[in-house]
């Protein structure tokens, strides 16, 4: 019994639910930094997302008709460099002008903005599915060897110890970023206290586009492991990922980066967790009211914590 | 211009709006003083008037700006970054330049021993009056030509009170120019070389800290005497 429990809530429930975590995680990096430093729910982070793994699987079709066959991570690096310009111009145009105006403005901007960004995604790439990866992910023989034992077998497929690695990596660097950095220190001191920053002498124009350089990046790696999971990209993905990320950046806390990591592991674990068989043989919750579970877990920390698990701003 | 002359405010016009709550208020602050400002809180934006700094003309640039140019400044609340150690608060405070920091750091780490053990801890995690002093050390790092000091010893216990008066003055003689705005008007006075007391947001009263504690008009309006 314990051999099918640990089987099955590990190849099926755990590392999927860690995997659409660390998705969340990256999501909701971007979120917390635009919420925390220009103090605005930026709808558009969804958008910023579906549209990298477009340009990702646009660069990797563009290589392969030139015969070089590219790895979907390969074909992120430039469609992350074009995130990171689209979030630039997005706050230079839309954002920059309601800088010093009343929170909904800007807001509705940015509702505005996702509206244009799917739009323009629409045009060029076309409302349908797109197969982003072809076949079966098959889980890593090398792994499955190695834990032959049918308890402990582990059938992780290559594409999860992509996303689980390269978010692992991106971690590293965005810890190191914000903690040893100048500029990293820099973001942590605006989204603190705004005011302060400014009569310190520190240029918060500059920190601002450092913000959407960072959240550009992590959004793109977010949307790029989100199509290589599911292995299909549709212009509505961003849209989806919206409120699993919105809630993972309110339970860690708002303006709380490593909050949000932590949010948005715990939001994929239960999300996926839920379904699992706990009581009986039926999932607990029907997988397909999955994101309701992000949306419970956002309204309940609303109202008990609305600082989040790490302490973050209450607006 | 007077070359004593650090910062020189003349007929400031501030106020909310439509309300003036500043009339024509002129303040100055000479080398090596320390100047405080007696009277009510709250004075709202700048309407009219003219900052100098030295020579320069400093009126409605930006905040930033102003402290690049030499203005160092402790708001009275919210003057720490919470969720930064002390000495990323110090770093902060220096975001400006690029040499000399060590040193810097510890000239200020002697100026606040205190600090010198807490510089890893979280300013959050500080006491009322160490993260005033977080708030100041920050301030001074960037060589700043004057310190203003926004009611700095308010909510603060007596014991503290006492620290931060007697820091305000080993920081004055290291030669900085200081301009607070303070509450506790008797101990503020007592440690200044002038004074301004500020009735219905205009100068009533100026003179040396000596004679404007001794005034009785003062005493009774600011220092809780019935004179």
């Amino acid at each position: 019994m314990w051999e099918s429990f640990w089987f099955e809530f590990i190849n099926f429930y755990f590392i999927p639910g860690l995997v659409l975590g660390c998705i969340y995680a990256l999501g909701a990096i971007g979120i917390t930094l635009t919420f925390g430093i220009l103090r605005f729910a930026n709808f558009a982070h969804g958008e910023i997302m579906m549209t990298s793994s477009y340009l990702t699987w646009e660069f990797v079709l563009v290589a392969s008709s030139f015969g070089l066959i590219l790895h979907p991570i390969i074909g992120a690096i430039p469609a992350s460099i074009c995130a990171i310009i689209l979030a630039l111009i997005v706050d230079r145009l839309f954002y920059k002008p309601f800088r010093n105006s009343p929170t909904i403005m800007i807001v509705i901007a940015s509702f505005g903005m996702m509206l244009i960004i799917r739009s323009m995604v629409q045009v060029i790439w076309g409302p349908n599915q797109i197969t982003f990866v072809k076949g079966i992910a098959k889980p890593n023989p090398i792994i499955k060897e190695f834990t032959s034992s049918i308890d402990i077998m582990i059938l992780i497929p290559n594409k999860h110890i992509f996303i689980l690695l390269g978010t692992i990596i991106i971690m590293l660097i965005f810890n190191y970023l914000l903690s040893s950095t100048k500029i990293g220190k820099g973001m942590r001191a605006v989204s603190d206290n705004p005011n302060l920053a400014e009569v310190s002498g520190i240029n918060v124009e500059n920190i601002v586009k450092a913000t959407w350089v960072v959240g550009g990046f992590c959004a793109a790696a977010a949307g790029v492991f989100l199509a290589m999971d599911t292995q299909f990209i549709e212009s509505t993905m961003g849209f989806r990922m919206l409120l699993p990320m919105f809630a993972a950046a309110i339970l860690g806390g708002i303006g709380r980066p490593f909050g949000a990591v932590a949010g948005g592991l715990i939001i994929g674990l239960a999300e996926e967790l839920s379904a699992y068989p706990w009581l009986g043989d039926g999932p607990v919750i029907s997988p397909g009211y999955k994101s309701g579970v992000a949306f419970s877990i956002m309204v309940l920390m609303l109202i008990f914590r609305p600082s989040g698990l790490f302490k973050g701003k209450v607006f | 211009m007077n070359s004593d002359k650090i910062l020189s405010i003349s007929n400031l016009i501030a106020g909310y709006g439509e309300t003036e709550i500043l009339h024509n208020v002129s303040i100055e602050v000479h080398k090596n003083e320390i100047v405080s400002i007696i009277g009510p809180n709250g004075a709202g934006k700048s309407k009219s008037g003219e900052i100098f700094l030295l020579e320069n003309k400093i009126t409605g640039i930006n905040p930033s700006d102003i402290v690049r140019k030499g203005v160092g400044y402790v708001p009275q609340t919210d003057n720490v970054f919470v969720s930064l150690s002390v000495h990323e608060n110090l770093e902060m405070g220096a975001w400006t330049i690029e040499t000399n920091l060590k040193e810097k750091f510890e000239e200020l780490y002697n100026l606040f021993p205190d600090l010198k053990d807490k510089r890893n801890q979280l300013a959050g995690q500080l006491s009322g009056g160490q993260r005033q002093m977080v708030a100041m050390a920050k301030a001074l790092i960037l060589n700043a030509e004057v310190l203003l000091l926004d009611e700095p010893t308010a909510g603060l216990s007596p014991k503290y009170r006492g620290e931060i008066f007697a820091t305000i003055q080993r920081i004055n003689k290291s030669g900085l120019p200081v301009l607070m705005v303070e509450q506790n008007a008797k101990q503020a006075l007592q440690i200044s070389h002038r004074g301004y007391v500020l009735v219905d947001g205009s100068n009533r009263y100026t003179g040396t800290g000596q004679d404007l504690s001794s005034d009785p008009d003062v005493a009774r309006m600011f220092l809780g005497s019935r004179g």
